[in-house]
Parts: C-alpha cells; structure tokens; sequence
C-alpha cells in the first residue's frame, strides 16, 4: 500500500484520528446500559462509520472491511433490531482493542493479525445470527454503485459486441433543475461516450399562467450511438433516476436480446415494501439532538490545530530566553537608582509582567486535559472487576485538569498500575464488602485537581485498606525495619512503596510481579512528583500524586555553595533548618547525621560531593536542606539559601552528556549557567555510600537500617 | 477567482482529503465539521457547491442539506452527499431533502474531482 | 611537498577541491579545523563548573540561550597549563554527536589564520602528530613553509564527551 507524499500525510491524520474515535467509542460501550439513549449509540456507530469511510478512502481495505463488521453490528444496536447485551458490548470492546492494533500495524506497514481478526469475525457473526461461514461484508466500491439492477442482462449486453448505441426516453421529476442537476451537463457527458442525437418533448409545458419557473417540464429522447457500456450510462443518469422515467433501449441487437429497461417509477413501492422490515441507515436520528450535545465527539473542537510538539519546544525555548533577557535587564536596572530612569524599571516591570504571560500562554499550549489518561480507566475497571468477581463503580473527577503533554505521557503507566492494584488488592468481592456491612459495590474514584503550580492526582477505593499488622510483619522479616523501631501508621503505610516490597500473599495475574509500588514512586520521582498513601483499615486508601505541571520549567530554590550557585526543585525539599553543633553526630567513621525531632537523617556535604570550596568547611552555622526522593531523606548542607524563583529547564545533554547528580542546567537572570541537582540521584549516591561504609566497619551485623527507616519515613506531617 | 466549495465533514481526515484534491484543483475550500457549523457559515457566506458527509454529530448531512435549501441563497446550489452507502433508499432520502447526487465512498481524488466538475 | 596556499586574502586559488580552515595556536603548535564548523570565537566568560568532570572540561556557558561545554584543549593533550592571557579565545564548533549535533566552545591560546587547503595536498599524519594521538588527525597540510595539523573534531570532541570518565560519586 504505496499512498503518494500528500496522501501519506493526511492519512497521518486518519491514523491518529482513529485512534480518538476509537477510544471514543470504547468510552461509549462503556457506558452502555438499559438506560443508553439513542445519541449515545448514535456517536459509537457514526466514530465506527467514519473509521470505516476513512480506512477504504485510503484502501486500508483490511481495516474497512473488519470496521464494516463491527459497524453492522452496531447499526442493528442502534436501530433497535438488535438487543444490547454484556456479550455484544464485551465483543465490541475487543474489536475496539483489534481496531487499535489494526490501525498500528497498518501504520507501522506491519501484517495483520489475522487470527484474531477472524475470531472476532466470526463472533460478531454468531452475534447477528448469521449462518457461519457467510464472508465478511466487503465495503461498499466503486463497482458496487451501479444499480443492482437486471444484472444479469445487463451484462449480458454489456458484453454484447452488436450494441451499436442506445436509445435513452428520459422524463425527469419536475424538481430536476431545482436541485440542480443540469440536462445540459448530463447531454454534454453523453456526447463524450458518443455522438448523440437529441430530441425534446415539449407537450408537458403547461400554459404560462400555470408555469412553474423552476420546475422542469421537458423530456428527452437521446439515440447515442457507440459501443458503450449500460454502467457508462447508469453513471450519468445516477443522480436523476429516482422518481423519473428512465428507458434505455439497446440499438442494434438481435430482437432475442432483451431490452433492458429500467422504470424508476417502481422504485419508490418497492422501497416502501422493504421499508419496515429494514433498517434505517441514513436518517437522521428520530428528535433531532439538541446544539452543542456532543459527548463522544470523535473529532477535538473545531477551532483547534495540531502542532507538532518540536515547534511547540521550539517557541518554549525562545519564550525562556525572553524570559532571561528580561530578567537580565531588570538586573541592570537595579544599579540604575539615580533620577530619571522611572520610566526604565516601570518598562521592566511591564516587561516582566508580560513576559511571565506570554511563557504562561506558550505553556497552555502543551497542556492537556488529564481526561486522554483517565479515560481508560473506565474499560479496565470493567475488563478487571470481570475478571476479579468483583464489582466496581469508577468516578471520575477533574478530568479537565491540565498538565504537559509529556507529563501527562508519563504518569499513565503508573496510574493504571495504581488502579490495577487498588482493585485486586483494595476492593473487597461483593460477598466480603456485604459481610463487612459495606454496599455490594465498591467505589474506586480517579481525581485531579491543581494546587498552586502543581498537579495532584489521587487514587481512592473504600475498599479494605492496608493491613497495617501485616505490611510491619513483612517489613520486619525482610530486615527493612529494626524489630525495636516503632513507626506512625503513616510510615508503616509508605513501607509498600519499599523496593521489592509486595503485600499480595498470592501474586495474581493482575497485578502481577513485574513492577512494583517502588518503581511506580521511582517514575513519580523522575517526573519530579511525590507519592504518599494514607490508608484506614476497612475504610480504603487514598494514594496522593503531587506532580509538576510541566517538565520545561521548574519552582526552583537557589542554594549557594562557596561561589557555586545550585538549584534545589522546592517540590523535593522539606525543610530547612539552621545547623548546630550538638544536633550533628559523626556515627560510623566518616558518616555524619543530623538528628531532627526523632529521625537522623544522613548528612551530605554538597561541596564535598561536588568538590567546591565552601565559605567554611565546619558544618556549625551551615544550612541543612531536608530534601526526599523516593521516600528516602538526607540533609543537604549548603553555605546559604538564595532567591527562589521559577527556573527553565535546560537540558545539559544536548551539548554535553548526562552529569551524576544534575538533573540539568537553568540559565539564571545575570546570564550564567546554573546546574539544577538530582535529588533522587544525590540520595542514591549517599545511601550507596552509607551502605559500603557501613558494611565496612560494623560487618554485616548491621544491615545500616536506622538509616533507611529515617528514608521510609515520609513527611506527610511536615 | 475560483468556484467556492463547502466540504463538511465530521472526520479531520476527510476534510483534508477533499480539501487537498479540491484546492489543488484551484478550487476555493471553505470547512466545516458538523451540520451546525456549516449551517452557521452558509448563513452568512455564499458557496457554488455544498459537498457533505452523512453521519455527523449534531445535525447529519440529510439534515443539512434540508435546511441549507430552506435559505435563499442556497435554493439553487449544487449539493453532493458524501455517503458510503450504495442503495437506493439512501439516495432517495438525499434526494428528498433536496440533494443534486452522491459521492459513494471511497472515492479517490480523482474521482471527486470527475464528480464536482459534473455540477460545477 | 605539494602544497596549495593562499592567505585570506584569497588572491591565489588553489588547484583541485580546496577546503577553507581556521587555525589556532596550541604551544606552538598551529591546528586547523573545518572552517564550516565553526560558529564564532569569542572571549572566555564566566563558566559554570560541572562537578566531578575531568580538569579539561572547564565548565559550561550560557550561548544564547543553549548551555554550551567548555572544553580545555591545553589541558586534553596533556600540555602545560598556563594563565590565559590576551588572546586566549574560545572556538565555538558544531560537532556530531548527541541528539543532533553538538555545540562546543574549544578554549585555544589564539586564533591565527584561514586558509585554503588543497584536498589533495594534505598528507596523513605519521604516528606521532605535535601533541595529538594521531587518530583525531585528519592530515597535515604545509601552509607557507609552516606545518599545520588538520583536526578530526568530530572524533577528537566525541572522544571528549563520550569517553572521558566521569568521577563517579563514591569517589568524591
């Protein structure tokens, strides 16, 4: 399937406008029930019916053709004939999960698969009634447009080499030329066939009183002569022949030949037989849906474009150098105070002020509603609570929540493992919630809402919550808390989001092994977001996602150290505190920690690590920055906190390559460079450190645990 | 200047097809996502061809059609439905609401262009 | 030896396909790079150090916007360290590598020439090449009785970047 340049691209388009349709309809048969009205099933057929006009426009023949299928099916639904069933809707949802692959292989120029293709064929099959083994439906082609008329003689004809011409009587309906079909253009087509021979009748016209301006009162004899086949004519008259009287008489063949002759007056009874037992196609829904109802829309609004995402970053960057100069020349403006240069800063400020708009505005471009992520949710509840035996009733809430398109990417995966795990492990079965006095039902409900520059996404099920008894026992056995430690039930809960922790007592092919809680706060992480749950037995749990709207700019807090001047992400910092002598314990050989309120917490020397030379290098008098990643926490001691200030992110690989410990650069108002730390690398840094230095001098005695619980402990109090 | 033509239809790629096959023709392309939409654009702008889809959310090409021949500027413009069925009875409906032919989908650029010159 | 020269003047033209380069000073030593690689030269700024990176990699720097490496090539070929002085500059070069392509600021002690170089003029280095492991050489080239060393930047800054090893952590 070869498409030439600009057809390539704008099946670009059908590709990516298939998949929405799909997802669309995939919405819709979730939501299908007794209650379902019309435009509901309505806008599933159209997404399928105009996938399938798309895929043959384009001669994905494979895909219109299954689509085809799947949009009979639903026609039948729609209409009444067939009966909405969790059987049909379970099958459709799999032709939507086989549409999507089809799409993708196709783009991708991959075969098909077509074992599934056919089992899904034959179900759909088996769902109409139909006998097994009838093939597919082919999608309607171009040889499928003559009228399905006298066939047989029609072809014959067609074949006959003695037709020398033929004879057309043609007595069009009298809306003819009000719908403006045109007998001139229609004689101008024929005379391309062949050479013809006009001949009208002009009995009908009525006296002028009576005349009808725009009515058409003519009719035609036409002889055209030339081999021509009856389809050539058939296309031409197409348009006219309902309603109309319309003869075409072969010339030049044997008598034997019969005379193909077609009498639209016939049509309109025959429709009318066939009308009742068939079901409508074309016609408009019954009670015409009122302006503006569009809940499955398959295409976005109207007035929105797609721009590619490099243009996008591409403006992003020049809005962050606007940014930089403007802020560059309000630093100049600081040693400007003597007279006169008023006029200056207040230009600055506006300056700043529509900068900060304009970067604001950019920004909103790669935003989008958190609602392309939720929307899946409703099929795997359905799919899972299917499987599981249990029953789920999902809520959504804040789908119109927006956040960058990368981000948005991102927190997908993690989402649904979150979800897939609050239904095998939260969600009790009916029979358990009905024995614990609950509703049958559970509720598992997906919110997003903003708080100041961020986003917070959170998971909750009132299902059991954790087993708090439980998730300390395993913590305990696998020597990730000390026996004697006491932990606040807040920690306890956040020990799941340990590296290889699992509380499932039998994994199941739900949540499975592959990932775990850790990696799902290791992505959250690298997004440069948090995760916290808080669970009450019996009640539920609630899983609290704290996200960056955007991964181009960052709320950064400017730490100095000696002459070096670093980023800190205020979104990983807890606190910082003034550091006294007495709070600082050297432990183990070179190892120090602070002790804040009942935890130590690890202590790294910034400049140590990045081997500067700090204002002094006695820790009395420094600043320790209590900073969390992946729920563990270490002091950073700094020479002094700075400005904190909206940075842009840029990135130190384009032109370098990654840094350990650096997460990337920002460039700061006076124009130089900044380096942003990684916070979650910096703490694996010290923890790796911890461990070795550890192992070294105690042995293997002590697994370095008092550590790692001060790295369990979540802030969620602080 | 070249001959205006309204293509509605609810499906981006589509409208990009008739689009690219109808400008590059040196045709003048006006578009419109729904019925609604080119209902609203008709009322106060002139097209010498109406090319609509069928199935579309809010009001369906049928229904476009009808009310598009109900204006006065409208009364004597060609228009052609975009459809993907071949019967008669569709056609019928077309005609009824007041429609000058069909499209049967699919069609290649070719071919609408072949149709449209038929009426413009 | 077969050489074609010309000043930047240009009043001499060279025979064959000839390639313009933009020499620079190094001890003593006078290297060319494709003058279709450089973007400027400009004056050392404030450069941000990159912690834990090896002492020939002196930092980055603000370039319009892009944060751009500073690379010591003094120091990369193992040469005495001095001050920088007057004429110390960095040449800004667009190399392969990364994404697509990189930008790189090479800190030299001075910038000395262009010239026109006969393609076909230019030898292959021997094994020893001034101070430069001869696989970063594309060829040398006798300009005006005087040597110059033409550079492979695309290997010799790749092999910067990619090869140098970062300190890791633990060692810090």
């Amino acid at each position: 399937m070869t498409l030439d340049p600009e057809m390539a691209e704008i099946a670009k388009v059908f590709f990516q406008e298939s998949r929405e349709g799909l997802d669309s309809m995939e919405a819709g048969l979730l939501s299908l029930n007794a209650a379902t009205n019309r435009e509901d099933i309505d806008s599933i057929f159209r997404a399928a019916h105009s996938m399938k006009g798309g895929a043959a426009t384009f001669g994905f023949t494979e895909v219109a053709a299954f689509t085809h299928r799947v949009e009979t099916l639903l026609d039948e639904m729609r209409t009444g004939v067939r009966p909405i069933t969790a059987d049909a809707i379970q099958t459709l949802l799999q032709c939507c999960d086989c549409m999507r692959e089809m799409i993708a292989a196709t783009e991708a120029e991959q075969p098909l698969d077509q074992g599934r293709i056919a089992g899904l064929d034959s179900d759909i099959t088996h769902i109409l009634g139909e006998p097994a083994g009838v093939p597919p439906g082919a999608p309607p082609s171009a040889a499928s447009r003559a009228a399905p008329l006298a066939v047989s003689t029609q072809e014959a004809i067609d074949d006959d080499p003695q037709v020398k011409g033929w004879r057309i009587d043609f007595a069009p309906v009298a809306d003819l030329l009000r719908l403006r079909n045109e007998p001139a253009r229609m004689f101008a087509e024929l005379e391309r066939l062949g050479a013809i021979v006009t001949q009208a009748d002009v009995s009908r016209i009525p006296s002028l009183d009576m005349l009808d301006p725009e009515a058409c009162y003519l009719s035609w004899r036409i002889d055209i002569t030339g081999q021509i086949p009856r389809r050539a004519l058939d296309d031409i008259f197409d348009w006219v022949d309902a309603g109309c009287r319309l003869e075409f008489t072969p010339i030049g063949v044997s008598p034997a030949g019969a005379p193909a002759k077609v009498d639209s007056q016939a049509q309109p009874a025959n429709i009318a037989a066939q009308g009742p037992s068939r079901p409508e196609r074309e016609a408009p829904p019954p009670g015409a849906p009122p302006p503006g109802a569009a809940p499955h829309k398959t295409t976005g609004d109207p007035g929105s474009i797609r721009v590619s995402t490099k243009k996008l970053d591409n403006i992003i960057n020049l809005v962050g150098e606007l940014l930089i100069t403007q802020s560059m020349l309000s630093g100049c403006a600081e040693g400007i105070n003597q007279g006169g240069f008023d006029r200056l800063r207040q230009g600055l400020t506006q300056l700043a002020r529509n900068t900060r708009e304009l970067q604001e505005s950019v920004m909103q471009i790669r935003m989008l509603p958190i609602s392309s992520a939720f929307n899946r949710f409703p099929r795997i509840v359905h799919e899972l609570s299917r499987k599981l035996g249990k029953k789920v009733e999902i809520r959504l809430t804040g789908e119109g929540t927006e956040l960058d398109k990368t981000v948005l990417e991102k927190i997908s995966d993690p989402l649904v493992h979150l979800v897939r795990n609050a239904l095998d492990h939260g969600l009790e079965t009916p029979e358990q919630r009905l024995a614990g006095g609950k509703q049958e039902t559970g509720t598992l409900e997906l919110a997003a809402a903003h708080e100041g520059g961020n986003i917070i996404i959170e998971v909750r099920d009132d299902g059991a919550g954790l087993n708090k008894a439980r998730i300390l026992k395993r913590a305990r056995e696998r020597g990730l808390v000390p026996v004697d430690q006491e932990l606040t039930d807040e920690q306890i809960d956040n020990l799941i989001f340990m590296p290889g922790f699992s509380t499932a007592e039998q994994v199941s092919d739900v949540s499975g092994r592959g990932v775990g809680m850790d990696v799902v706060r290791r992505n959250i992480n690298d997004l440069g977001g948090n995760v916290q749950i808080l669970s009450k037995e019996g009640q539920g749990s609630t899983i609290r996602i704290r996200l960056p709207l955007t991964l181009a700019i960052l709320d950064g807090q400017l730490v100095r150290v000696g002459k070096e001047v670093y980023v800190i992400s205020l979104l990983s910092i807890v606190e910082t505190i003034q550091v006294t002598r007495d709070r600082l314990n050297t432990l183990v050989g070179r190892t120090e920690v602070f002790r804040l309120r009942d935890e130590f917490l690890p202590v790294l020397k910034l400049w140590d690590q990045f081997g500067v030379e700090p204002d002094s290098r006695s820790a009395e008098g420094s600043l320790l920055v209590v900073v969390e990643a992946e729920g563990m926490r270490v002091g950073v001691l700094v020479d002094d906190l700075l400005a904190q200030q909206q940075v842009v992110i840029k990135s130190l690989e384009s032109n370098f390559k990654p840094v350990p410990g650096i997460a990337g650069a920002t460039i700061l108002g006076d124009g130089t460079v900044a380096l942003i730390i990684d916070v979650a690398d910096l703490i694996h840094a010290v923890f790796e450190r911890e461990r070795g230095a550890l192992g070294r001098n105690m042995g293997a005695g002590l697994p370095g645990a008092r550590h790692r619980v001060s790295g369990t402990s979540l802030g969620m109090a602080s | 200047m070249g001959k205006r033509i309204l293509a509605v239809d609810d499906s981006a790629s589509m409208r990009q097809m008739v689009l690219f096959t109808l400008q590059a023709a040196g045709y003048e392309v006006a578009q419109a996502g729904d019925g609604i939409e080119a209902l609203n654009w008709a009322r106060t702008s002139t097209a010498d061809l109406v090319l609509t889809d069928v199935h579309m959310p809010r009001m369906d090409g049928i229904t476009l059609v009808r009310e598009l021949r109900a204006l006065d500027h409208y009364k004597l413009v060609p228009m052609l439905v975009l459809t993907t069925e071949s019967s008669q009875e569709r056609k019928a409906d077309g005609k009824r609401a007041g429609a000058t032919g069909w499209i049967v989908k699919p069609f290649n650029p070719a071919q609408l262009l072949a149709t449209v010159a038929r009426v413009i | 030896m077969n050489t074609a020269t010309t000043g930047n003047g240009g009043d001499k033209v060279a025979t064959g396909f000839s390639e313009q380069y933009l020499t620079f000073m190094l001890a003593g030593e006078e290297y060319g790079v494709d003058i279709l690689r450089v973007q400027e030269i400009k004056g050392l700024d404030k450069v941000t150090r990159i912690p834990n990176s090896p002492e020939h990699v002196l930092g980055v720097i603000n370039l319009r916007g892009a944060v751009v490496p500073i690379l010591d090539l003094r120091r990369r070929f193992g040469l005495e360290a001095i001050a920088f002085g007057p004429t110390t500059v960095v040449i800004v070069v667009r190399v392969a590598g990364g994404q697509d392509g990189r930008t790189v600021g090479m800190v030299v002690d001075a910038v000395s020439e262009v010239y026109n170089v006969d393609a076909g003029a230019t030898q292959l280095p021997p094994d020893v090449c001034g101070s430069v492991d001869t696989i970063f050489v594309k060829g040398l080239a006798t300009v005006e009785k005087k040597m110059l060393i033409l550079l492979d930047i695309d290997r010799l800054i790749g092999d910067i970047i990619a090869n140098e090893s970062m300190h890791g952590f633990a060692a810090a």
